[in-house]
């Protein structure tokens, strides 16, 4: 978060290819939950939106310096800093 | 000294290929109990030392959520193996550290084993292998699995840890709120030492916090009321958290792990020259492969290739195989006289064994093509691809595979479809993978839809058979479906999956893999199939026709034989297949053979097969099935290629074979009782109905007997109503 700059809180469904964020908030317990924190998504990891399968559903994320897929309803749950 | 050595580490970290490096091929491969999870086992000797290596399923976490995360814990806690290696991926060490972490909070003695160095500092990240060892309190030692660099050095520290004292296990700070509630449990689980036996009280205490199930249910077996205080306090602390923080225990304790891998590397432990989310290789060549556009149609080429290798390059062994039970089927034919024992012995036993054996060159090719696929990452990004379009079936984009190879493209085989199964981590999905996979074209259907095809649709094979191929995936997908609303409902596994770099699999690693798989089918396919073969064999054979017919047959064939030219009958003794026939002798031949087929025809009727493929022709009508074709069902379920030859055999025509089916075809036509409406509902039952028993033994292998129960009688169900249903519908419309 540098000073000055606006930031923007949004979810990973509406980021582009290739957007980079900071992960606020992973809003979900359980299984799923637990299974997003295993993979490193917690909050404050950097991510970029590495790309979009070709029905846009899964998503592939860059992160930790691994790519991770998820479906854009389990992305729903996760809330991503990005520079407004 | 002998002792245990368990392998452990996430997927894609390498942990097959340092196990074959370890054990080479003094390794098996069983199954956790209960579980349909592999279970290697290998043995690794040095200075004396006798090492028994275990290698544990590939898990992020220690977590109770998947069946891999609770075998490798159990086997943890249960087995108590003298030293863990754990093996990371030194170019994606944040996360795997996050496992290092719980293997040593469990405070088991572990020796971290750094894989692929190489590409790591390729990638412009060097690790501080000493420092991270310092920090950790374990030793560290840097390896490269696939060249075997460091093997030496990892196993000398694991005889290290072997002969060391017990370590404390590892404390993370979990921060105020949580470390309060820890401590208070700690005094309870101490105070009356609470599963201490088995855990660290501290382990126990976090456990609770995280709402593993496992565990809870332990502390209520074990004393309910020492359970209830607990879970009472993680009650209270985990209202106040999501009260005071918006957060829940479980996540918080995520949080502070992550934290304490990152206080540990920022230490000077990892150096990195560039960004670490910049793009590789391996992402460059995904910018093409999973393109929205070529992505598709590279995929499609990939698939009809893996397709085209398994079954097309298969053909040549398969062929030796079959030639091979062929030859041992004539020689036990010249050597025993006719009768049960040798009927017995060709029909049950070779058939049934040759049966199993014929699929193992198909199950090699299969499990080779995968194993490259797999290793070579490719796989993950087709079930990326695919799994927008699987998953609104409750499928998985793995899910293809099992598809494909079991005919989804025309002319595959369910049994190693049901196999490929094995990669799909989800489990509801690979149940319901697993027992729609068979609705697909196998080459064994393709014989009975051919001679149905060349029978009722002379002018539009190829249009059929395309037509066919779609009936099957709709089917498929549509039963998918099904269950998943009914019998394998529930909320999808989370798709949260890896898509690891492409890497070039190793010879030596698609060699074990192919190996050990075919050698798992074919031992234990191999004992349960020559059983029920056997018993196939029985009911088709017995109860034999009584003496009385049987006298009947043989006294017209000596009516025909006596009204025969003496010469005639003296050439046709004599006969010898080298020399022909005159055409008086070859008339008389086929008379005769008239006869043999009236009889066998008659013996089938009269067998326990023909008695029930009888009594259900009452039902069977609603789908238009006389007992002929019922019989021949029956059969179908030894193997589907069956079906044709007994259908020959109960329209007494003698031997049918399989590929020259025009005489059945005609037949077919003349009869009465068929017409296209009939071949129509023959044909969706065919394609839907049980499988057969290899692929149902196969599905039980899988997953439990229960599912291969369910195949078998979901199946006919479904078949038989949709069968119905075609059949009166179009009866209806007056076809």
């Amino acid at each position: 978060m540098i000073h000055g700059v606006p930031m923007a809180t949004i979810n990973i469904r509406n980021m582009q290819v290739n957007q980079e964020g900071t992960i606020a908030s992973v809003k979900v317990g359980g299984e799923l939950g637990r299974r997003l924190r295993d993979m490193g998504l917690v909050p404050g990891t950097a991510i970029k939106i590495q790309g979009r399968a070709p029905l846009f559903d899964p998503v592939a994320l860059r992160l930790k310096g691994f790519t991770l897929t998820l479906r854009n309803n389990e992305a729903d749950l996760i809330d991503v800093e990005v520079n407004g | 000294m002998n002792f245990c050595v368990a392998l452990g580490g996430n997927p894609n970290a390498g942990k097959t290929t340092l196990f074959n490096a370890l054990t080479g091929s003094r390794q098996h491969v069983g199954n956790y109990p209960g579980v349909t999870v592999d279970r290697k086992e290998g043995r690794y000797v040095q200075n004396g030392h006798d090492m028994h290596i275990v290698d544990l399923p590939g898990t992020y976490s220690l977590t109770a959520y998947s069946i891999e995360e609770v075998v490798a814990r159990d086997f943890l806690v249960n087995e108590r193996p003298r030293v863990t290696i754990n093996i990371v991926d030194a170019s994606n060490l944040e996360r795997n550290l996050y496992l290092t972490i719980q293997f040593l909070e469990l405070g088991i003695p572990t020796c971290v084993a750094l894989n692929m160095i190489d590409v790591a500092r390729g990638r412009g990240i060097e690790v501080d292998d000493k420092k991270l060892s310092r920090l950790l309190g374990v030793p560290v030692v840097p390896i490269v699995a696939r060249s075997g660099f460091g093997k030496k050095a990892l196993m000398d520290a694991v005889e290290t840890v072997a002969e060391a004292p017990l370590l404390q296990p590892l404390r993370v700070s979990y921060g105020r709120d949580l470390e309060t509630a820890i401590l208070e449990m700690e005094k309870i689980i101490n105070g009356s030492n609470f599963l201490t036996d088995l855990y660290p009280s501290r382990w126990i205490a976090i456990k609770y916090l995280e709402n593993d199930e496992q565990i809870l249910e332990k502390g209520r077996e074990t004393d309910p009321q020492i359970a209830d205080g607990l879970e009472a306090i993680t009650r209270n602390v985990g209202a106040h958290i999501e009260e005071t923080l918006e957060t829940y225990p479980e996540a918080m304790i995520a949080d502070h792990r992550y934290g304490f891998i990152n206080s540990v590397l920022k230490q000077g432990v990892i150096k990195e020259r560039h960004d670490r989310n910049r793009l590789f290789l391996s992402d460059r060549i995904d910018k093409v492969l999973v393109n929205r556009f070529a992505g598709p149609i590279i995929m499609l080429l990939v698939l009809m290739g893996l397709y085209q290798f398994v079954f097309t390059y298969s053909e040549v062994p398969v062929a030796w195989c079959e030639r091979a039970f062929e030859w041992l089927s004539d020689m036990v034919s010249a050597t025993l006289t006719d009768g049960l024992l040798k009927s017995l012995i060709v029909s049950g036993v070779i058939d049934g064994v040759g049966g199993v054996l014929g699929f193992v060159p198909l199950i090699m090719f299969m499990f080779f093509g995968i194993a490259v696929l797999e290793d070579s990452g490719y796989l993950a990004r087709v079930a990326f691809m695919l799994d927008r379009v699987f998953q609104i079936f409750g499928l998985h984009g793995s899910s293809v595979m099992a598809y494909i190879v079991s005919g989804g493209i025309a002319g595959g085989c369910a049994v190693p479809g049901v196999m490929a199964t094995r990669t799909l981590r989800s489990p509801k999905e690979r149940i319901a993978t697993l027992l729609t996979a068979p609705f697909m074209n196998c080459g064994a259907k393709l014989p009975i839809f051919a001679l149905l095809i060349a029978a009722f649709f002379p002018h539009s094979r190829a249009q059929m058979m395309f037509i066919l191929t779609l009936i099957s995936w709709a089917g498929a997908l549509l039963a998918a479906k099904f269950l998943r609303m009914t019998v394998v409902k529930g909320a999808s596994t989370p798709f949260v999956m890896e898509l690891p770099p492409y890497r070039l699999p190793t010879f030596r690693g698609l060699m074990i893999h192919t190996w050990e798989r075919t050698w798992q089918y074919a031992k234990k396919a191999g004992t349960v199939i020559l059983g029920i073969s056997v018993l196939l064999w029985a009911a088709m054979t017995f109860p034999r026709l009584p003496a009385a017919q049987v006298e009947t047959y043989a006294n017209q064939r000596v009516g025909i034989v006596s009204t025969a030219a003496p010469q005639v009958v003296e050439e046709l003794e004599a006969a010898s297949t080298s020399r022909p026939l005159s055409t008086a002798a070859a008339e008389l031949k086929d008379i005769l053979l008239v006869v043999d087929a009236r009889q066998a025809g008659a013996a089938l009727r009269h067998s326990l097969a023909g008695r029930v493929g009888t009594r259900l022709e009452s039902v069977t009508r609603w789908a238009g099935f006389d007992w002929r074709t019922n019989i021949a069902l029956i059969g179908g379920f030894a193997a589907k290629e069956v079906i044709v030859s007994t259908l020959g055999t109960a329209y007494s025509l003698g031997t049918v074979d399989t590929e020259v089916t025009d005489s059945l075809a005609t037949k077919l036509v003349a009869e009465p009782g068929w017409r296209i409406l009939t071949a129509w509902s023959l044909i969706i039952f065919v394609m839907f109905y049980a499988p057969c028993f290899v692929t149902v033994v196969c599905i039980a292998r899988e997953s439990s007997w229960k599912w291969g129960a369910f195949s078998m009688v979901f199946n006919t169900s479904l078949a038989f109503f949709l069968a119905v249903m075609v059949y009166q519908a179009g009866a209806a419309l007056g076809y």
